[in-house]
């Protein structure tokens, strides 16, 4: 059986299924940040998929997925710089335990 | 032939290392498998035949990305503590497994317009062209950077001390 387009889209949706789960199921804020780059990388695979099984000589599909490594690299620095000033003032990151803005 | 066997075994090394990412308790060794699942990830774009982005992937991913979030667990200590599930595991679990049946369900019985012509190889060259060339893609690199700056920004005023 040859390998087709649905072969990475069932992946990439497993890998994004398993990002989810853990980003809505963890405590520590840095296994979250770790599950979210999980599923960017799922939909970077999806992305490549399509472009290169339904429009192979355009690429565009690529230049989506280079622009979604560039959201992921600046969303990676913001979010640590955020952990790390929580740890910082409250010494813990527990995700449950962060809770000034919870009514 | 090699094609598949190369995806397969890829695609089971992804998805076991991205399932230790969030089963295992040790943080540190979840972030070691993390980095294992983003170089699955650079083998599945080379079986795509896109090879600059399997080389972005590398040095972006696995470099920088992964170096940051290291970094991160070193300087919060809380590897002690492990990773505990918070109350939220079952329904959380639950909608994960509907989300993937709905979405492969989906995804199976679309009829996709596959073409038949075979991928641009290599592709750093017509990537190129098509970012920086006429009709291309200039805007959306004048603003990327403009975001980076500030992400960079961001952090710096994020952590600095008082």
């Amino acid at each position: 059986m040859s390998i087709g387009l649905e072969h990475y889209l069932i992946l990439s949706v497993i890998l994004f299924s398993i990002g989810l789960y853990g980003a809505l199921s963890k405590r520590n804020a840095i296994i979250i940040l770790m599950s979210i780059e999980i599923m960017l990388n799922a939909v970077n695979i999806a992305m490549v998929a399509f472009s290169r099984y339904i429009v192979p000589e355009l690429l565009t599909g690529q230049l989506f997925a280079i622009f979604i490594m560039v959201v992921a690299a600046a969303e990676a620095a913001v979010g640590l710089a955020i952990i790390i000033t929580i740890y910082r003032n409250r010494e813990t990151i527990d995700a449950t335990e962060i809770n000034l803005m919870k009514w | 032939m090699g094609l598949e066997i190369a995806f397969w075994i890829l695609a089971i090394v992804g998805i076991g290392a991205a399932l230790s990412v969030v089963l295992l308790r040790n943080v540190f060794r979840a972030a070691l498998s993390l980095i294992l699942c983003f170089l699955a990830v650079a083998g599945i774009f080379i079986t795509l035949s896109a090879d600059f982005l399997a080389a972005v992937q590398v040095l972006v991913y696995v470099g920088a990305i992964a170096i940051l979030i290291i970094l991160g667990i070193m300087l919060t200590r809380e590897v002690q503590r492990g990773s505990p599930a918070n109350r939220l595991r079952i329904p959380a679990f639950i909608v994960a497994v509907a989300f993937l049946g709905v979405v492969a369900y989906a995804m199976v019985n679309t009829p996709w317009q596959i073409a038949s012509e075979a991928p641009l190889e290599p592709t750093t060259q017509a990537l190129g062209a098509m970012l920086f060339g006429d009709g291309g893609f200039i805007l959306a690199v004048e603003i990327a950077p403009i975001l980076l700056l500030v992400a960079i920004l961001g952090a710096i005023v994020l952590v600095r001390e008082k």
